[in-house]
């Protein structure tokens, strides 16, 4: 397996010989920050035009065709036209925080986008609390939808935003759960760590049973976290135009549609870290030679495709079943999911007490 | 004194939190004052994380500007109705908080200059999640299970209370 280390290493030992540490440190922030937000619009980008296709699929349509081949370049073009639009600032709202909201939004998602490995090495954020960090850098982004709600200064706006914010509150729960379970299977809370221990075969199947409860759990909470499948009630564009964001026009919009796009692809990154294994290569223990053949093929090759399956599946589910009602995804988390994690917890606990695992 | 870039951080973040925490006390829509309530949040996890002490940055973001902001705004969504202001101060009462401010600065001030600290032991890389666990989980001397179970008995309390407040009849 490829080790970036070496690269960043010798870009910083290259930078250190002709400057002083700080200077080369602080310089090395500024490229890595750059370069995750690089990173950050190219998912969004691949992202929404994999949405139009993959609905246009499941609905039997073509997608986008037109613009490139393929419909390729229509996104591009989207993004252009977002940023010609004018942004439009209501009266009496709190401008202030009507501006701020898309921003803290925004920057909830970069945090947790920074902590996710993508290759060996291609860490940015790599604490020993990661886990825990991703949780708490995720969970900022309430504060943005629910500013971006009251400072529109709309009834819309508003119950979108209370909406939001009352399901992501108790999606977090269960999220966090099924993480914990894995958590418990590793003993550690760091991602890269997490990723390692997983080179003897990924944790679905190290941990079986209790593993595959807590992934489907996860898969069903992470969608309702990022407001999205039949759980897209802060945006039910039938009943509430269009959520939270109804009064925000050009970029702004864009902003929180771009942070929408990027969470999708960060909880399925995550789901593919701790659950598949990230970038690490599919290992059966005892088949040297395939074992070989699959370290063959790039660590961030591994992790892409894992995280945009799950990603598929995500966008599968969405397209499939119809929107829940308000009650029905209260009474699904907190009647379903969180005795069903918890138990599930449990299991875990008692299946790594005993060594049941592989 | 050299001019290292972690003084830089530090001042930065210093600055950060002395600016909005001045804010927060100082605007007049309750709003706009948890928002800035929540950048003052932000600075100190900054802080704990220029420390390496990043499992107590973790639990400030988590707890404080995910959690008790969370619920500061929902509380005031759900209570006071939009373009809320609050009325100028009366003078007495603004030269009544300045001098109980500036007391208290006296004081913290008087406390960090007068006291002796241990000398700094830095030790790089991170506090090991282990034993934080095993410090929060540990009968013996400095452990914590005693507080910890207090504190998950009083939000047991919390919670039924809370079902009963809100329960229809």
């Amino acid at each position: 397996m490829f080790d970036f280390g070496i690269i960043t290493g010798w870009i910083h030992t290259q930078l250190t010989s002709v400057m002083s540490e700080q200077l080369a440190i602080f310089l090395e922030c500024v490229i890595v920050g750059i370069l995750l937000l690089l990173v950050y619009v190219i998912v969004a980008i691949i992202m929404i035009y994999m949405e139009r296709k993959v609905c246009a699929a499941f609905q039997c349509r073509l997608g986008p065709t037109r613009v490139g081949p393929w419909g390729s370049l229509q996104v591009f073009c989207d993004v252009f036209k977002m940023l010609t639009k004018e942004i439009i600032t209501v009266r009496h709202s709190d401008k202030f925080l009507y501006n701020l909201a898309p921003f803290i939004v925004i920057l909830a998602s970069v945090m947790a986008f920074a902590c996710i490995p993508m290759s060996r090495g291609l860490e940015i954020l790599d604490f020993n609390v990661g886990v825990f960090f991703f949780m708490a850098a995720s969970s900022i982004g309430i504060v943005g939808i629910l500013l971006a709600g009251w400072s529109s200064n709309s009834k819309f706006s508003l119950i979108g935003a209370m909406r939001s914010g009352a399901q992501m509150i108790s999606y977090e729960l269960s999220v966090g759960l099924s993480i914990l379970t894995i958590v418990v299977l590793t003993d550690t809370m760091q991602f890269s760590e997490i990723v390692m221990r997983q080179e003897d075969g990924w944790f679905i199947f190290k941990g079986h049973i209790p593993a595959v409860i807590s992934f489907i759990i996860y898969l069903i909470a992470a969608n309702a976290e990022v407001n999205r499948g039949p759980f897209d009630l802060p945006e039910a564009e039938s009943e509430l135009t269009a959520g939270y964001h109804t009064e925000y026009s050009g970029m702004h919009f864009g902003l929180f549609y771009v942070a929408e796009f990027v969470n999708l692809f960060i909880v399925s990154s995550i789901a593919a870290t701790i659950f598949l294994g990230g970038w690490m290569p599919l290992h059966i223990p005892g088949l040297d030679g395939f074992n070989a053949v699959m370290d063959w093929i790039p660590g961030f090759v591994w992790y892409f495709a894992k995280a945009f399956f799950v990603v598929w599946l995500l966008m599968w589910i969405k397209w499939t079943f119809p929107r829940l009602r308000i009650d029905q995804i209260l009474t699904l988390e907190w009647k379903y999911l969180v005795p069903i994690g918890l138990a599930n917890l449990l299991l875990m606990v008692i299946v790594v007490v005993f060594k049941l695992h592989f | 004194m050299n001019i290292t870039l972690d003084l830089i951080i530090f001042a930065v973040l210093a600055v950060f939190i002395v600016v909005s925490a001045i804010l927060a006390v100082s605007t007049r829509r309750i709003l706009r004052s948890a928002t800035y309530l929540l950048f003052v949040l932000f600075g100190t996890a900054g802080i704990y994380f220029q420390l390496n002490y990043s499992f107590l940055g973790a639990v400030q973001l988590l707890i404080y500007a995910g959690g008790i902001t969370v619920l500061y705004v929902f509380s005031i969504l759900l209570t006071s109705s939009e373009g809320d202001q609050a009325e100028h101060l009366k003078k007495g009462k603004f030269i009544a908080g300045l001098t109980a401010t500036l007391a208290a600065m006296g004081i913290c001030l008087f406390v960090m200059l007068k006291h002796k600290f241990l000398q700094p032991v830095f030790e790089h890389g991170e506090l090991p999640v282990r034993d934080i666990g095993h410090a929060l989980m540990s009968t013996e001397k400095y452990g914590y299970v005693l507080p910890f179970e207090v504190i998950s008995v009083l939000l047991l309390a919390c919670i039924i209370g809370g079902i009963m407040i809100a329960r229809k009849r």
